[in-house]
Formats: C-alpha cells, structure tokens, sequence
C-alpha cells in the first residue's frame, strides 16, 4: 500500500539522479538540505523574501522555500553545490572571494545561484541589470557593491555576451570584449525594468 | 501536520476537473505557490487544509493570446511570461510592465497571473489593471464554464466568485485600440519588489483634449480591488483640464474605503490615490510615454 504522506521523488541534482521518500508537501529546501544532505542552500526567512534557499529549477531561479517536493518531480535542480566546475570554483566564485563579496556568507549561496542564473541568460552584465537580478537576494553584511562587482568581473572573466556591456564602470579584470554571442535571444529581456536595486 | 497532507499533482485541466469532482474536505489549489507557501510557512491556515490540488503543470492553463483584438491570459502564465510575451507587450503593455516590478526574479518566474487574482489581495497588482482594462475571468470546473467580470470576481476582503470546484482559467481582455491607453501607478515603498500602498490604473481613449471609454480602478482602498465609477463618471466625455482634475480627486477620494494598516495609513491613501489619479489624467492629456503605450 502506498503511503499517502510520503511519495518517492525522483529528480535530477546537481546532475545527477537522485530518488527520496518525502511528504509530497516537504519544501524542497528541506529535501535538499535534509533528505539529500546538500546543506549549501539556506533558509533565512522562509517565505519567500530573502533568496537565501535560491536554486535553480529547471532552467529558471526559483526560492525552494516556495516549491513542495510534489512541485519538483521529474525537475532538474541546481544547487549552490552544482556551480563548482570539475570539483573547483568557477569564475564567479573566485571573484566573489577576489572582492571579499562574502562577509558572514548565508546570503552568498543564494547569490552565486542567482548571478550563475544571470550570467547564463546571456544578458548584458550591467550595473542595473546585476541588482536586478539579485534584487531578491538579501545580504545584511556587505553593501551589496563587492558583490555587484564581483558578478560583473565573473561576466568579463568568462568572456559572454557580457563582456563588452560588463565594463561601463571599468571593472572587468579579463573583459576581452568576448563580442556579444546570446544577448539577441527571447526580446524579453531587454524590456527596460524599473530600477530593481534596494537603497 | 501539512506535511502528511495528500497532494496531487496533475497534467491536464480533466485530471483537475476529476478531482474537483470529488470534492475532497479541505482542497486547496496550488500554483506557483509564491502566496500558498509564503502563508504555509508562516503558519496561517494549516489546519483547514485537507488535499492539495497542484495544478502548475497543467499546459493548458500557461499560454499569452492574441487574435480578434482579444488578449488571453492563462491562470499559469508566469509573470516573467507576461513581461515576455509578445501578445500582452502589444496588446496591453502595461500588464508586462507591472509584471516585472512583482517582488523580484525568482517570484515572477514562479507567480501566475491566476494565483494573484485567486489570492483575492487589495494589493495584487495585477488586479487594478484587469478591472481598469475591462477583463473577464473564465472559470471552469466539472460542470462548466462561466464568465464573470473582473470587478465581480472579487467579492470580499480575499474571498473571491469561486466555487469549491472551480479554477480560474484565464482572463479576456479587450486589446488597446488606436488612440487607448492604460496608465497605472504602484505606489510602494521603493521602485520595485514592494508590496504596494496605493495603486491606481486607468484605461482610456484621449482625442482632441477629451477622454472617452474610461475605466479606473484602484487597489490598497477597499477589501478588493476596486472599479471607480464615480471617478469614471466625472472623467467621461470632459476636456482634460484642472478643473476636471479637481472633480475627478474628489470622486474619487470620496468613493475609496481605504482602511489604516502597517504600510499606511487612510488618510495618507487617500491623499496619495486621488494625487495619483491626477496625474495619470494629466499623462493622458499629453503625448504617450514609454511602459504605458506601445
Ligand atoms: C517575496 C514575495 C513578494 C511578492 N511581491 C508581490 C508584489 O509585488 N505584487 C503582488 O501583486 N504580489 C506579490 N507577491 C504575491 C504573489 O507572488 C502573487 O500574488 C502571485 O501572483 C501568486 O501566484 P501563485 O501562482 O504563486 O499562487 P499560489 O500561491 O499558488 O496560490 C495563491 C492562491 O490562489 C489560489 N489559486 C491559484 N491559482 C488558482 C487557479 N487557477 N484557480 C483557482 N485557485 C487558484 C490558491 O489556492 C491560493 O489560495 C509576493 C510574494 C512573495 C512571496
Ligand atoms: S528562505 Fe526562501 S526566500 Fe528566504
Ligand atoms: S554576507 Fe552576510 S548576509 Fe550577505
């Protein structure tokens, strides 16, 4: 007899297979945090202001204080855990600790997904396009400029359709000008939003 | 204990309508989850919840169109779907435009359209916006469609026109024509990712110096949201001019119900709605500017 409050959730993290026995209502911060042991995503304020539990879920950010377990099946998910390129930091992280964008650091795994959610986009990394993008990720410590700057150095250093757009304010460390590839998808995007930053 | 409660997640609009059927005690419908689960987490209402229907993966239900001069909108259209779509940003731009000023990212890829009207807030702020443009709600279930106004759908403070084995289906809206505009003011705390503290939209036609076809309605001022037909009543068929500015404040200020609560006060709504209706009569009196007319 199948239990009704538990369901067996299979979905790929991080890449790879997994399958959990859950209570379909189970956020899917808990399944990830308890049920698969991957602790990198945080719960700040459990509903849905903070980004500290952001992930990525199939293709789009998402809080995983705001999805159930029944929400994920079947998904892709990834996880703070997921950005580390061959067992080592990419870009992006190495410029969040190249510009000290970490203080007390609960915020920064919810900001690497976001900024990684960003930088795969495509889109120009701006100064108002970065706080646009991480305008749902609260960090009480830093200011928010480091990390602003550390996304849009990450864009340079990886040389995508950021790079020519990434250094208005002159900051790319490596903006080779890797000419805009992306960008020119899915119009969308370059709807002038209002400005998202907080003060 | 939530957590042990049943939930089922269907595909398709008969799956839902299936179990809508059965009337399960306590059925809650789910979508984006960014207004169940924020309520879940903090607690409120757990124990009246007895199943849980999920229905964001239904297809059918997550769709922007655009044919015969009417915009569709399916109840599972995101809001970062409605910033993108190409029908809404020709037909009703300002629906794309308040969708990205609705919490941030990771809200709109996950919010619907649906869930903010179901939701049933004064400070939806989709909601001004359907009532201003003339919406009509399509709500479907096992026995059936039915069509409701925008303005009827919202009956109380978060209580809305639906049956226990109703969904929302989507919204028809009349597309701008030649000449129309939709303007509308968010009033929060900051430019964008706030809740709103007072909002007003108004939808009119503007042609030699007078406005016709007005609609306007208004959230953060009543338990729902509201249409404002006294405000209408004094702006139809008037040469924009102050003196019409002035009636339409008053009309307005008079019929708002706004109510004190932590992010302000009602005198300060309604000061802050009838400055805002006016200088939206003022916009419509000059030329177009960008986010509000294509
Ligand atoms: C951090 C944060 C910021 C926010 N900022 C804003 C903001 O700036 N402006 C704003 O307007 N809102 C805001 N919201 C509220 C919320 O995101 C919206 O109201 C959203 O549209 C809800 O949609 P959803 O799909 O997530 O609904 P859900 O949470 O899934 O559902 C909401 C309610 O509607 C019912 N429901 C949903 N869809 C249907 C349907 N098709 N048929 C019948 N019933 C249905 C559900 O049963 C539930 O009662 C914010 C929320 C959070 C957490
Ligand atoms: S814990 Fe999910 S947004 Fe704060
Ligand atoms: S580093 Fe402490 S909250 Fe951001």
């Amino acid at each position: 007899m199948p239990d009704p409050a538990r369901m067996e959730l299979s979905l790929t993290v991080n890449g790879e297979r997994r399958t959990v026995s859950v209570a379909p209502m189970a956020r899917l911060l808990d399944v990830l945090r308890e049920a698969l042991g991957l602790t990198g995503t945080k719960e700040g304020c459990g509903e849905g202001e903070c980004g500290a539990c952001a992930v990525i879920l199939d293709g789009e950010l998402v809080n995983s204080c705001l999805v159930v377990a029944a929400q994920a099946r079947g998904a892709a998910v990834t996880t703070v855990e997921g950005l580390l390129a061959d067992g080592e930091p990419g870009a992006l992280q190495r410029a969040f600790v190249a510009h000290g964008a970490a203080q007390c650091g609960i915020c920064t795994p919810g900001m690497l997904v976001a900024a990684r959610c960003f930088l795969d986009g495509g889109a120009p990394a701006t100064g108002e396009a970065v706080r646009e993008a991480i305008a749902g990720n609260l960090c009480r410590c830093t200011g928010y400029v480091k990390i602003v700057e550390a996304i849009q150095d990450a864009a340079g250093m990886e040389g995508g359709a950021g790079g020519g757009a990434a250094v208005p304010e002159g900051r790319a460390l490596a903006a080779s000008g890797g000419a805009g590839s992306g960008g020119g998808s899915g119009g969308g995007d370059g709807l002038g939003p209002p400005a998202a930053g907080r003060p | 204990m939530l957590s042990c409660v049943p939930v089922t997640s269907v595909s398709s609009l008969a799956e839902a309508f299936a179990l809508l059927a059965d009337r399960p005690r306590g059925l809650r419908v789910l979508a984006g989850g960014t207004d169940f689960l924020a309520q879940v987490n903090a607690g409120v209402g757990l124990e009246r919840i007895g199943h849980v229907l999920d229905i964001s993966r239904v297809g059918e239900l997550r769709f922007t169109r655009l044919s015969g001069g009417l915009l569709a909108a399916g109840a599972l259209a995101t809001f970062t779907d409605l910033a993108r779509s190409a029908p809404v940003r020709q037909a009703l731009p300002a629906l794309a435009q308040v969708a990205r000023e609705i919490g941030a990212r990771a809200i709109q890829n996950r919010g619907t359209l649906g869930g903010n009207a179901c939701n049933a807030s004064p400070a939806g702020d989709t909601l001004p916006i359907l009532v201003a443009a003339g919406a009509t709600f399509v709500l479907g279930g096992p026995r059936g469609e039915r069509r409701l106004p925008a303005e009827e759908f919202f009956l109380a403070y978060r209580k809305t026109a639906l049956a226990a084995d109703e969904l929302l289906l989507r919204a028809e809206i009349p597309a701008l024509a030649p000449g129309e505009r939709l303007a509308y003011r968010k009033v929060g705390t900051r430019a964008a990712q706030s809740i709103a503290r007072a909002f007003v939209a108004v939808r009119a036609a503007a042609a030699g110096g007078r406005c016709s076809g007005v609609r306007i309605a208004a959230g953060c001022v009543a338990p729902v949201p509201m249409r404002c037909r006294a405000a209408e009543a004094a702006v139809e068929g008037r040469a924009l001019e102050p003196a019409l500015f002035e009636a339409a404040r008053g009309a307005i200020e008079g019929e708002i119900r706004p109510i004190t609560d932590l992010r302000a006060t009602a005198e300060w709504r309604r000061r802050v709605t009838g400055n805002v209706l006016v200088r939206l009569l003022e916009g419509l009196a000059g030329p177009p500017r960008s986010g509000e007319d294509s």
